[in-house]
């Protein structure tokens, strides 16, 4: 994955340095990896549904309850103030997690599904008028489509989908093409949720940017690889989620460009995102607190801040290389199975291999593949105008993680031969 | 984890690779179609009565996974000359059959029962009932 060369100046390999991911001593640190189910070890390959957790992760939120639970911000004694330097400290690394300008441009949220619900509705909204356009990809996740229809709609605006060829490959000269004085807003994923293509960010925010045009970025299944760096690829607006991450569920970040953050009106209302209050009027606080509304996952921001201390423990370059390797061999060890098709064969992946086998619903193959716990997807991935532009209903989905294996892998492959069998194929 | 072969039995395979009444009926008296949000599965039902209220004939066309095939396909076999009725009660059996109390086993289903091994695996019973429901609203469909 050439792109990933411009990620994660946090933690590039020393020069010299090559060793490889130890991937057993990484297993170790996930508790849930040692589970066997029936007397067989669990085979996990649904990480970009959501990653499974690291001890740290787990200390750590049980440790802020157990140690440093308060409110935050407004408390004036000192475990509130402990509190809210857990909370704050986690947006500080999580900012030097996706390389963004500085801590207060990151805005923690619910999930990635809010940051770019609260894009569409602060940010976007108020500029719409009827007969502008918005443009999104074909195989983007139904949370980067449907938040943008509902403007849309609001403002008789139009949502767009730039094509993706038969491979799952975004047209970019096609998307350049697209982008008109009525475009107001770009959104695509980095890494694709259903397929695992790479667009070519970078060369779609510098189109966009050339025509004035301001560019989202959903990062959901890029940061987990570790190839989110949000100053290289430069986007207006960058979201992705904790519980991807390694992190807990129920936190998500919105990263946004300061002046346009600065300009944006409130998106919720309530406590912590005022400076005054009266029944006459309001005035608002700075970014980020203007952003967040009422008390905050405050643990969850905890669990997330443990998580990247936990990914910067490892060498993100090392870890890249086995990803790709892995996925090299995921490729070949599924493609190889009789009747089965690979649906996206983009020459840039990362760490997804969706599939089809003839005659046998992927439905039915993930329900006989957990007889042998192995757990993956199968249905339309929320992305279901990709899957009726590639011609599938649905697809079976494997997907990897930096503590997934090659036994995995190959448990994988006997698992299919198994569904061929007691399927009659 | 429940044995596999309770699953997908013999009958299920069969009629999920030759489904039965598969295809638009001609001269349908009803018509509506199943839904599956979950995992975008999609199947129409089509009836026609004969004498009265006498269900002269069931068919289905669609896609979906070999349990909501397998279930559409032998529905439609389950269906045909039974009354309106005597139908929605039988989905209301099949239904106790694939959704209901463990130990609980409506009789009178005949191959129906071969489905009584959904009931371990709760993420499918939408599967095997999708056709059910689809037929219900179809019986209830205004040119009915």
């Amino acid at each position: 994955m050439p792109a990933t060369d411009v990620a994660a100046p946090l933690w590039a390999s020393a020069p010299g340095t090559r060793l490889p991911h130890d991937v057993e001593r990484v297993r170790r640190d996930f508790p849930l990896l040692g589970l066997r189910p029936d007397g067989r070890p669990l085979v996990y390959l649904d990480s970009a549904a959501t990653s499974q957790k690291p001890q740290a992760v787990i200390d750590a939120t049980a440790e802020f309850y157990a140690t440093a639970n308060a409110n935050i911000h407004r408390g004036v004694y000192r475990l509130s103030e402990r509190a809210t330097a857990l909370y704050e400290g986690a947006r500080a690394t999580v900012a030097r997690f996706l390389n963004a300008p500085r801590a207060e441009d990151i805005i923690f949220t619910r999930s990635t599904t809010e940051a770019i619900n609260l894009v569409a509705q602060s940010f976007l909204r108020p500029r719409l008028a009827p007969g502008d356009e918005i443009l999104v990809t074909e195989m983007e996740h139904h949370s980067n489509i449907v938040p943008w229809q509902l403007v849309a709609a609001e403002r008789g605006a139009v949502l767009r989908a730039a094509p993706v060829s038969d491979r799952g490959e975004l047209d970019l000269a096609a998307l350049e093409r697209m982008l008109t004085e009525r475009t107001r807003l770009v959104a695509l994923a980095q890494v694709s949720n259903a397929l695992g293509t790479v667009n070519p960010v970078r060369e779609v925010v510098l189109a966009a940017h050339r025509r004035g045009i301001p560019v989202l970025v959903d990062g959901a299944q890029a940061a987990p690889h570790l190839v989110a760096d949000i100053q290289a690829l430069g986007p207006d607006f960058f979201a992705c989620s904790g519980h991807k991450l390694f992190g807990p569920t129920g936190i998500g970040v919105l990263y946004g460009r300061a002046d346009l953050l600065d300009a944006m009106p409130p998106w919720q209302g309530g406590g912590d995102m005022i400076a005054s209050v009266s029944f006459e009027r309001s005035t608002w606080a700075a970014v980020p607190a203007k952003f967040e509304a009422g008390t905050p996952n405050i643990a969850g921001a905890v669990g997330l801040g443990a998580a990247v201390d936990y990914l910067a423990t490892l060498d993100a370059g090392a870890v890249r290389r086995y990803e790709a390797e892995l996925l090299a061999y995921a490729t070949e060890r599924v493609a190889g199975v009789p009747g089965v098709r690979l649906v996206g064969t983009a020459a840039e992946k990362a760490s997804i291999v969706s599939f089809v086998m003839d005659g046998v619903h992927p439905h039915d193959i993930a329900t006989i593949l957990d007889a042998d716990s192995i757990c993956i997807r199968a249905g339309h991935h929320c992305a279901q105008p990709l899957m009726a532009r590639l011609g599938v209903g649905a697809t079976a989905r494997a997907s990897f993680a930096l503590y997934s294996t090659r036994d995995e892998v190959d448990a994988l492959a006997a698992g299919l031969e198994r569904v061929r069998r007691v399927m009659g194929r | 984890m429940s044995d596999l072969g309770e699953l997908y039995q013999s009958v299920i395979l069969d009629h999920n690779r030759h489904p039965r009444n598969c295809g638009p009926l001609a001269d349908a008296d009803g018509e509506a179609e199943g839904y599956n949000p979950l995992c975008g599965d999609r199947l129409r039902v089509w009836v026609r009565f004969g004498d009265g209220d006498v269900i002269e004939a069931v068919n289905f066309e669609g896609t979906g996974c070999a349990i909501s095939q397998a279930s559409a396909s032998l529905m439609t076999t389950a269906i045909r000359g039974r009354t309106r009725s005597e139908a929605l009660e039988l989905f209301d059996r099949f239904h106790a059959l694939v959704a209901g109390e463990e130990g609980d086993r409506p009789a009178g289903l005949g191959k129906l029962a071969v489905f009584a091994g959904v009931r371990a695996y709760p993420s499918r019973v939408k599967c095997a009932s999708l056709a059910w429901h689809a037929l219900r609203s179809a019986l209830a469909s205004p040119s009915t």
